[in-house]
C-alpha cells in the first residue's frame, strides 16, 4: 500500500515490485493517490483489523503512535541479518528503530532541499560560477531579476514553503541552530540574533518570487526552470523526475548544489515501509522477504535511480547514478553532515503548526517579532 | 404543534407499543449514531489523544491550545467573512432570480432549470472550474486581456486579502438557484387577490414586493438563510479544490482545520476539540430559529 502514482514513482515501484516477485512473493499493488489519504486508509484499515501486509509512511514520526499501540510487527530478524545497525545512516535509524526494535524498512533517502538552477538561465543572466554563500546566491538572483527572468521558482504551497524555511535554517543557520530548533524545541534560541537573520533572509527570497507563485504545484515550478524562464529552485531530489522526463540531462543542462559549502548539512528524509502486525506465519514470512528485497543492493540502484532519491545503503555501484546522486551519495559518507528532517524530529501536529506560522509570515507582512513568538508558541507542543 | 386528539383507550394502547416498535430503529440510530458520536467528540476533545483516541483527560487544554492557535482564529474569521458575504449574496441574487422567474416569462421552465443546474453539480467540480477560471495565467484575466486589455487585473484567487471573495463568488454561483427555488415557491404561494388588490390602489410594484410580499414570504427566507448557513459552516470541498487553503494559509476554514488535524497531522484530540467548537456554533445559529419559530406558532395558534 503506497501512494507512488505519478509517471516516475509507479515506474520505481514496479522496479521493487519486480525484485520481490523474484525472490518469490507474490506483489499485490494497492495504490491510493495523495500522501495524506493513502496514510490515512493505512491507518483505518490497521485499526479496522483488515491491515495491509505492508504500508508505506514517510520516514518520520508519523507511524509512532501506531508503534505504540502494538499494531506493528518488528523486522529485527532482517535488520540483524543485513547489519542494519552498521549500515543505515543515523537519522534513518532513529527514526525506524523504536525501544530497540526496528518496525520500519526504509527504501530510499530523499534529500527535500536541493537547489536547482537551470544552466541557459545562468548563462543568460551571466552567471560564471555556482553560488557557495548565502550572500553570492542573492547577487545571482539579483542578475536573474535584471536579465527579466524569474529569479526563484516557487510553488506556494505551504509544504513548498516550509522546504524553503527549513534548508535555510539549516545552510544558512547551520546545523546546531537546525537542531536547537526542531530537535531540542529550544524556543529561545528562536528568539538569538542568528536565527533572526534567518527569518529576514528568507522573507527577502520572496521579493525573487512571482506573482503567479501562489498555490503552483512543484512541478510546474521545476517546468519553468526546464524551460528556462526561471533561475533557482529549492526542491528535493524528485524534481530530478522532471528534467529526466524533459530529456535534460545534470550538469549540461541543469545543476544541483545540496547547499553552501564543501560541509553544508545534507538533510535526510524518505520513504519506508511499515509491516502491520498479524499472526499469520505467511505474512510474517512475507513481510520479512519483502523487507530484505526492497534494501538490496541491486534493488536500491534500480529503484532509486528511477525515484530520483539516493540508496539508502553506501555499499552500492554508484556508476549507474545520475551526478547529483553521487554528489549526494558521496556526502553520506561524511556522517558528521547527515542532519534528519523536520518530520523526523516533530510530531505531525508540531511539525504542521511551525508549517502554517512560516507560510503565514510568508505570504503576510507579518513582523518577525510576531513570527518569533508564534513559533516560540507552537515548537513546545 | 397540535396536539392529537386522544385515541379510543382499549385499541390505542397496542397501536402506541407497534407505533413506538417500528420508530425504535429510528431512536436507537439517533442516539447512537447523532448523540453517541458527539458525546464520544466532547469526550476525546478533553483527552491528549493523538492518531488515536485515549483516555487521558487532560481538561480544557486542547480548547486552550485551539484558540492559540493563528490557524484557528484566521479559519473563524475566514468563515465568518465568507458567511456573510455568501448568505446575503445568495438571498439577494436568489430573491431578483424568483422575482424574475414569477413574471411569468416564456420558457421558464428551462429558465429555472438553468439557475437551478449549479447546484446539481458537486462543489468539487464547481471550485475546479472556478479555479481554472479566475487563474491569472489561464483564466478571464488573461482572456480579457488577450481581448486587448492587457492592463486588465483579476486576481483575487492568488491575493491574500481577496481570496475568500474569489470563493464566495464561486460559492454564491452555486447555491443561489437553490435559494431561488426556494423563493420562488414562496411567491406562488402569494394570493393573487393581494397582487390585484395593490394594482388597484396603484402601488408600484417594488412598493408590493418589498412591503407586502416579503413579509409573507418570510418562512421561505428563514429556511434559505438556515440551509445557506449550516452550508457556510460546512465549507470545505470549494476551498479544497480552489484553493487548497492557500495563498499560504489565506483562505482556510474550520472544516479544513478539522480534517487537516484529524487525518495529516495526527491531533484528534484537537480536532475534537475544534468540531465541538463548531457544534457550539451550528447550536448558536439553530437555538433562535427554533426559538422565534416556536413563538411565532405560538402566535398563530392565539390567532385562530
Amino acid at each position: 500500500m503506497h501512494w507512488w502514482t505519478s509517471g516516475g514513482e509507479s515506474a520505481a515501484v514496479q522496479e521493487l515490485a519486480a525484485a520481490f516477485n523474484k525472490s518469490g512473493g507474490q506483489w499485490v499493488d494497492t495504490a491510493v493517490a495523495g500522501g495524506e489519504a493513502a496514510r490515512a486508509a493505512a491507518i483505518n484499515r490497521i485499526v479496522g483489523g483488515n491491515p495491509p501486509t505492508a504500508a508505506m509512511f514517510n520516514t518520520s514520526q508519523q507511524y509512532l503512535d501506531i508503534i505504540k499501540e502494538g499494531m506493528l510487527n518488528d523486522i529485527d530478524a532482517v535488520a540483524a541479518k543485513e547489519k542494519w545497525d552498521t549500515m543505515l545512516p543515523a537519522p534513518v535509524i532513529s527514526s525506524i528503530k523504536v525501544n530497540g526494535h526496528y518496525y520500519a524498512a526504509p527504501v530510499n533517502i530523499h534529500m527535500p532541499s536541493w537547489f536547482w538552477y537551470s544552466k541557459p538561465a545562468f548563462a543568460k543572466a551571466g552567471i560564471t560560477s555556482e553560488p557557495k554563500t548565502p550572500d553570492e546566491l542573492f547577487a545571482a538572483l539579483d542578475k536573474l531579476k535584471a536579465a527579466g527572468l524569474v529569479p526563484l521558482a516557487l510553488g506556494g504551497q505551504g509544504w513548498q514553503e516550509y522546504i524553503t524555511f527549513y534548508s535555510w535554517v539549516a545552510q544558512v543557520g547551520g546545523t546546531d541552530l537546525y537542531m536547537k530548533f526542531f530537535k531540542d524545541h529550544d524556543a529561545a534560541v528562536i528568539n538569538t540574533p542568528a536565527f533572526r537573520k534567518v527569518l529576514t533572509d528568507f522573507k527577502r527570497l520572496k521579493s525573487y518570487t512571482d506573482a503567479g507563485s501562489p498555490g503552483r504545484n512543484w512541478n510546474d515550478a521545476t517546468s519553468m526552470l526546464i524551460t528556462g524562464k526561471a533561475g533557482v529552485q529549492i526542491m528535493g531530489d524528485w524534481a530530478k523526475g522532471e528534467f529526466n522526463n524533459a530529456k535534460q540531462v545534470a550538469g549540461k543542462d541543469y545543476g544541483c548544489f545540496p547547499g553552501f559549502g564543501p560541509k553544508s548539512p545534507y538533510i535526510i528524509a524518505g520513504d519506508v515501509f511499515v509491516f502491520p502486525r498479524t499472526k499469520d506465519a505467511n505474512a510474517i514470512k512475507a513481510q520479512q522477504m519483502l523487507a530484505t528485497s526492497m534494501t538490496s543492493a541491486a534493488t536500491q540502484v534500480a529503484f532509486n535511480n528511477k525515484k530520483g532519491s539516493i540508496p539508502i545503503r553506501t555499499d552500492v555501484d554508484a556508476s549507474q547514478m545520475d551526478l547529483c546522486a553521487q554528489a549526494g551519495l558521496t556526502i553520506m559518507k561524511d556522517k558528521t553532515r547527515q542532519i534528519a528532517v523536520p518530520d523526523m524530529l516533530l510530531a505531525p501536529d508540531v511539525g504542521g503548526a511551525v508549517q502554517d506560522i512560516i507560510s503565514k509570515y510568508w505570504n503576510t507582512a507579518q513582523s518577525v517579532d510576531d513570527v518569533v513568538k508564534a513559533l516560540q508558541g507552537a515548537i513546545k507542543g | 404543534m397540535a396536539t392529537p386528539p386522544k385515541p379510543p383507550p382499549r385499541r390505542g394502547k397496542r397501536q402506541n407499543w407497534a407505533v413506538n416498535f417500528a420508530l425504535l430503529p429510528m431512536a436507537v440510530t439517533v442516539l447512537l449514531c447523532y448523540l453517541g458520536t458527539v458525546l464520544w467528540s466532547i469526550v476525546v476533545s478533553l483527552t491528549s489523544s493523538k492518531t488515536f483516541p485515549n483516555t487521558n483527560f487532560v481538561g480544557l487544554a486542547q480548547y486552550e491550545k485551539l484558540f492559540t492557535t493563528d490557524r484557528w482564529w484566521l479559519s473563524l474569521h475566514n468563515m465568518a467573512l465568507f458567511g456573510v458575504i455568501f448568505v446575503i449574496a445568495c438571498l439577494a441574487l436568489g430573491f431578483f432570480l424568483a422575482v424574475f422567474i414569477d413574471q411569468k416569462v416564456r420558457g421558464e421552465g428551462i429558465l429555472r432549470t438553468i439557475f437551478l443546474y449549479p447546484y446539481a453539480m458537486s462543489f468539487v467540480a464547481t471550485g475546479l472550474v472556478w479555479q481554472w477560471m479566475l487563474n491569472p495565467g489561464l483564466g478571464l484575466q488573461e482572456a480579457v486581456r488577450q481581448l486587448g486589455f492587457p492592463n486588465f487585473e483579476f486576481d483575487w484567487i492568488i491575493s491574500q486579502d481577496k481570496v475568500m471573495y474569489a470563493i464566495a463568488l464561486a460559492a454564491v454561483w452555486q447555491s443561489a438557484g437553490l435559494v431561488m427555488a426556494l423563493l420562488l415557491a414562496g411567491l406562488r404561494g402569494v394570493d393573487e387577490e393581494i397582487w390585484k388588490a395593490a394594482r388597484i390602489d396603484g402601488i408600484p410594484v417594488w412598493r408590493v414586493y418589498m412591503s407586502i410580499v416579503l413579509p409573507m414570504i418570510a418562512p421561505s427566507i428563514a429556511t434559505a438563510t438556515v440551509l445557506l448557513s449550516l452550508g457556510v459552516i460546512k465549507v470545505f470541498d470549494v476551498v479544497v479544490a480552489m484553493t487548497g487553503g492557500g495563498p499560504g494559509i489565506a483562505s482556510e476554514v474550520p472544516a479544513k482545520f478539522i480534517m487537516d488535524y484529524l487525518f495529516n497531522r495526527a491531533n484528534i484530540g484537537l480536532a475534537s476539540a475544534a468540531s465541538v467548537v463548531l457544534l457550539l456554533t451550528v447550536l448558536a445559529l439553530l437555538l433562535p430559529w427554533l426559538y422565534a419559530k416556536n413563538r411565532m406558532e405560538k402566535n398563530n395558534n392565539k390567532g385562530h
